[in-house]
């Protein structure tokens, strides 16, 4: 299963070259003009069958947060900070990899008995156990920089998967989806981007290079939707799981062009795709927010998967939603014109 | 004639220059480089660029070397019975002002001093005063002050360059005049040395203020790789660990989502083959230094950060090891030596098609 | 003046949704200038006269506003902002959708916390049954524009005054010739982030660029400090927080008031920045200034300005672009 392959394999933000050779393989038979720009982005072309005159750039991200060595303690744990946004609190007891031969490691965590605070203990202050009990023992198995991720394994659950880097390895597994289904109208300029987590890096460089007329994101956003408490603040779920694809109208990041919003929904409609809106009210940021600024402006839009409990070692995404986000792109794509983008 | 180091930063630490005001530094940086590089081009908000042909064949591909020439300073904000109020140009540390001397450059050159309520008077001692309730004397009648001195007018640092014990020196402006000097030390080190590729060599305006000049020089120069030159927190107390590094021990090489881990690694490669002590300082994101924004510029550009820590970083007295300066500029030149035709090629990212594994078994 | 103004600040233009105030524009620039176009992410460019330089006026056209998150357990309409919404200005304020629905703005605990602003998370909007707003649908503050002697209250004058600024400019320069090719861009989406700014000079590599806003009056109780006072004439930029003007530039525009009569201030914004934070980094750069117009209650439904500055920065910028623009050596 292309998601189990793509979810397990390790690409922290500026290390994604497991998860770019992956991806190649999946798409070499069906792209051509294929390389790897200076910031490690995956560019190719999926050539169309020329109908229609427009330049077209899809992207999805490669890159998962994580972690990175920055300092050694005495009795030869490790010091780290995190690379993306990463809440301190799912930390503790947390399993993870650290650098490139992967060696197993800890969040190291004082027992209840001893330590019974709830104040949040910040990532300066966790530590790291790789078995190892002395400075220059820990120094000779990791450097300093190397990047440490997530040590989880995808699960199905049944309608749902668990596992780490659904953001957005589930994206990228729809964009090779759509690559290896029949070709478009137009050519199709693919970009498995870098470091979308530390700052949309690589979708920005890629859509600087590629000068595309219209943009597309494939993402997997944010879903809230456990049990509320009644004397909690209602607060917005951001999306339901099951609830389709979550267009995306508003984020910090970007104002959708109304005009691929207003296309994306009718295709739905049109089509019986289910889809839902992403709800403007809560941070996050995708590549969309650096391609649409780029050079002139770049038309954007964003359909993404929703997941819970996203930037963590057990993501949870709804099967139906994703193999939606590919469909509802692929009837998308297959109708889109440059009248799609005429003013009224 | 030799470079003397200590004599050309301190020129360059005690010339008032602050963001989007960088003319006095521009001008000494011009006429340090002018015996050292070949040519000078513009950009649209002032940078100093200045281009060293290589001996390659054409066309020559191009490293820029990038060091922001500007420091922080105050501006003038209003004027008030004689009394000054200002706003920061860059990341002034206002804890870091009272009772420090001034140079307010208005119709004239006016000494003055950031005042403060004697202790006697002090209700509450345990707080910095907020920047609005710092004011500047220049000890003149307030109609002079305002004949003198408008909105807009610059205030800087009365600080001198100064030796201090073994080769450490104390001056305003180290951030990042110290790494200006670094590049001087480049160009000099690369007169007696050749190089195949082009060189340009970028005095950056106002990094304080949103990297603005790194980000429209490197538009203009489009360089193949880039390394930029910036300061960062020297060791002292009251400085986590992690993130600051002992002075005397050799600039710093940024490793980190920032830098293109080819380039990282040829280096580090570089210095151990010069022996020459470099120091790793990882950056998980933003580096906060102009290389953030030339590694986004056009399709991309490899690049690096070597960075001279310096303790008391943003406070007029500012403090460096100079051999961390010569060290930084030493390296900087035997790494362009080792550009060549195939430099681009081994730092590049490979697919798997490149390392010729074939799939296809019989 | 006065019915453009009123026109302008009453229109319906939230950030990223400002095709409204867009065609209103639209149709007082269309006889003026040479040609007009809409770009990429929605700015109206116009173009006048053809020289040498090529000069970039930015005025942006859209307001802040809300955009309905998700409607509430007992089916009330929450909402995020678009650009800085001050919760101060909430309580009591009237938002406009585009289906024409006009919702009130209600606030939890409204007695019980009367002294406590809550976040914006604390507010709600009281939709009609059957209004058909949904989330994602963007709104705009609704305010009456007032005209008293020499004063004018209304929302959005932040910065709908800019565009009758550049209007009133283009009018005037269309009569009195320019040796430079001027573009007028009014712009898209400056209340989060200078958008159409940034991608707007990138399209027009203009030579030089002017950023024509609004800007906080510091001559109000416990005001934010700042020398500009309402009625001290056009603000001539020094610097804001993203932007620090180059000194020629500021000194040309000195110049220019100087030499025409014109009342000037000088302005160092620390709350924000304006359009021009963004043209001055297109592409290898552009030397860039300001010209505002002094405000009071900035980012409320009653905003003020006097018609003298907002006289004032016509002149002045019509003065700067009918003259060479030249960097003295």
């Amino acid at each position: 299963m292309i998601l189990r392959e793509l979810c397990d394999a390790i690409g922290v933000s500026s290390g994604e070259d497991a998860v770019r050779d992956l991806i190649y393989t999946h798409i070499r038979d069906y792209v051509e003009a294929v390389r790897v720009d200076a910031l490690g982005n995956l560019l190719a072309v999926r050539r169309g069958t020329g109908a229609v005159d427009l330049r077209v750039m899809a992207a999805a991200h490669m890159d998962e947060v994580g972690l990175i060595v920055v300092g050694y303690d005495s009795d030869g744990l490790l010091r780290f900070r995190a690379v993306g946004g990463i809440d301190a609190r799912i930390l503790p007891g947390t399993r993870v990899l650290v650098g490139p031969e992967r060696i197993p490691g800890v969040v190291a965590w004082a027992p209840i008995h001893l330590n019974s605070s709830e104040d949040t203990v910040s990532i300066e202050r966790l530590r790291i156990d790789i078995g190892v009990s002395s400075r220059d023992a820990a120094q000779n198995a990791v450097e300093r920089g190397e990047l440490i991720a997530f040590d989880s394994r995808l699960v199905e659950l049944g309608p749902t998967v668990r596992g780490k880097a659904l953001d957005d390895r589930a994206g990228c597994a729809s964009l090779i989806a759509l690559i290896q289904g029949e070709p478009f109208p137009f050519d199709l300029h693919v970009a498995f981007t870098v470091q979308e987590e530390v700052g949309l890096r690589g979708a920005r460089v890629a859509a600087q290079a590629i000068k595309p007329d219209v943009a597309f994101v494939l993402e997997t956003t944010a879903c809230h939707d456990l049990p509320e408490d009644p004397d909690e603040p209602d607060q917005t779920t951001i999306t339901r799981l099951g609830g389709g694809p979550a267009i995306t109208v508003v984020d910090r990041s970007m104002v959708s062009d109304p005009r691929l919003v207003r296309f994306l929904a009718q295709t739905g409609e049109r089509e019986g795709i289910p889809f839902q809106f992403r709800s403007p009210q809560h941070a996050g940021g995708t590549d969309a927010g650096a391609i649409h600024l780029t050079r002139g402006g770049v038309p954007s839009a964003v359909v993404a998967n929703p997941c819970r409990y996203l930037h963590g070692p057990a993501s949870v995404m709804n099967l139906s939603d994703f193999e939606n986000q590919s469909r509802l792109l692929r009837a998308a794509w297959m109708a889109l014109t440059p009248a799609v983008l005429e003013r009224d | 004639m030799p470079l003397d180091l200590t004599e050309h930063l301190k020129q360059l630490s005690e010339t008032p220059a602050p963001s989007a005001h960088e003319g006095p530094v521009r001008a000494v940086i011009q006429a340090a480089w002018t015996p050292l590089v070949d040519a000078f081009e513009q950009d649209g908000l002032g940078s100093l660029i200045a281009v060293k042909r290589g001996t390659g064949p054409e066309p020559r591909p191009t490293i820029m070397l990038c060091a922001h020439m500007d420091e922080i300073g105050l501006i003038v904000a209003e004027v008030r019975d004689g009394f000054l109020r200002t706003e920061k140009l860059g990341g002034t540390d206002y804890r870091a002002l009272l009772a420090q001397p001034v140079l307010v450059h208005g119709r004239r050159v006016l000494p003055g001093v950031f005042g403060a309520a004697p202790p006697h008077m002090s209700r509450d001692r345990k707080k910095y005063p907020p920047a609005s309730e710092l004011w500047i004397d220049v000890g003149l009648p307030a109609d002079e002050v305002a004949a003198l001195v408008r909105i807009g007018d610059l205030v800087t640092f009365d600080a001198p360059f100064v030796k201090l014990r073994g080769e450490r020196a104390v001056g305003k402006s180290l951030d990042n005049r110290a790494s200006v000097a670094a590049v001087t030390v480049c160009l000099d080190e690369l007169t007696r040395r050749t190089h195949a590729w082009d060189v340009v060599a970028v005095a950056a305006v106002q990094e304080e203020v949103n990297l603005a000049g790194a980000t429209v020089a490197a538009y203009q120069v489009r360089p193949d790789l880039a390394i930029a030159i910036d300061t960062t927190f020297g060791e002292q107390p009251g400085v986590n660990d992690d993130v600051s590094f002992a002075l005397g021990e050799g600039p710093t090489l940024g490793r980190g989502p920032n830098f293109h881990p080819g380039l990282f690694k040829a280096l580090r490669q570089v210095a151990k083959d010069h022996e020459i002590k470099l120091q790793v300082e990882v950056l998980p994101g933003h580096s906060g230094t102009d290389a953030w924004a030339i590694q986004v510029s056009h399709a991309g550009i490899p690049t690096a950060l070597l960075s001279i820590p310096i303790r008391n970083m943003h406070t007029p007295s500012e403090v460096v090891d100079l051999r961390d300066i010569t060290r930084a500029g030493r390296l900087l030149a035997a790494f362009i030596e080792t550009l060549g035709p195939d430099t681009l090629a081994q730092i590049a990212w490979k697919l798997p098609r490149d390392n010729a594994k074939e799939e296809r078994t019989p | 003046m006065e019915a453009l103004i009123t026109k302008l600040a009453e229109a319906w233009g939230p950030s990223g949704f400002e095709h409204q105030v867009r065609d209103l524009i639209r149709a007082e620039v269309e006889p003026l200038a040479d040609e007009v176009w809409v770009d990429a992410l929605g700015n109206l460019i116009c173009r006048l006269g053809e020289g040498p330089l090529r000069v970039m006026s930015a005025a942006h056209m859209d307001e802040i506003g809300v955009i309905v998150s998700h409607i509430d357990r007992q089916g009330f309409a929450r909402f995020s902002n678009l650009g800085g919404v001050l919760p101060a200005s909430l309580l009591g304020a009237r938002v406009r959708f585009e289906n024409g629905t006009i919702a009130p703005v209600g606030v939890e605990h409204q007695f019980s916390k009367r002294n406590e602003i809550p976040r914006l998370e604390g507010f709600f909007l009281d939709l009609p049954a059957d209004s058909g707003v949904r989330p994602g649908d963007p709104g705009a503050f609704v305010s009456e524009a007032l005209w008293q002697g020499e004063r004018v209250i209304a929302k959005s004058l932040d910065n709908r005054l800019g565009c009758a600024v550049q209007i009133e400019a283009l009018r005037r320069l269309r009569e009195q010739g320019t040796p430079h090719t001027l573009f007028f861009a009014f712009t898209v989406q400056e209340e989060i982030g200078r958008r159409g700014a940034q991608t707007g000079a990138f399209a027009l590599e203009p030579d030089f660029g002017i950023a024509i806003d609004i800007t906080p009056a510091g001559d109000a109780p416990k005001a934010s400090p700042s020398a500009i006072t309402l009625g001290g004439g056009a603000a001539i930029k020094v610097r804001d927080t993203r932007h620090i003007v180059p000194g020629w530039v500021r000194d040309l525009m000195i110049a220019r008031a100087e030499e025409a009569g014109i009342p000037y201030q000088l302005d160092v914004m620390m709350l924000g920045a304006t359009d021009g934070a963004s043209i001055q980094l297109a592409r290898a750069g552009v030397p860039t200034g300001g010209i505002s117009i002094p405000a009071r209650q900035v980012h409320t439904r009653s905003e003020t300005a006097l018609r003298g500055d907002i006289v004032a920065a016509v002149d002045l910028l019509a003065a700067v672009l009918a003259n060479p623009i030249e960097r003295p050596t």
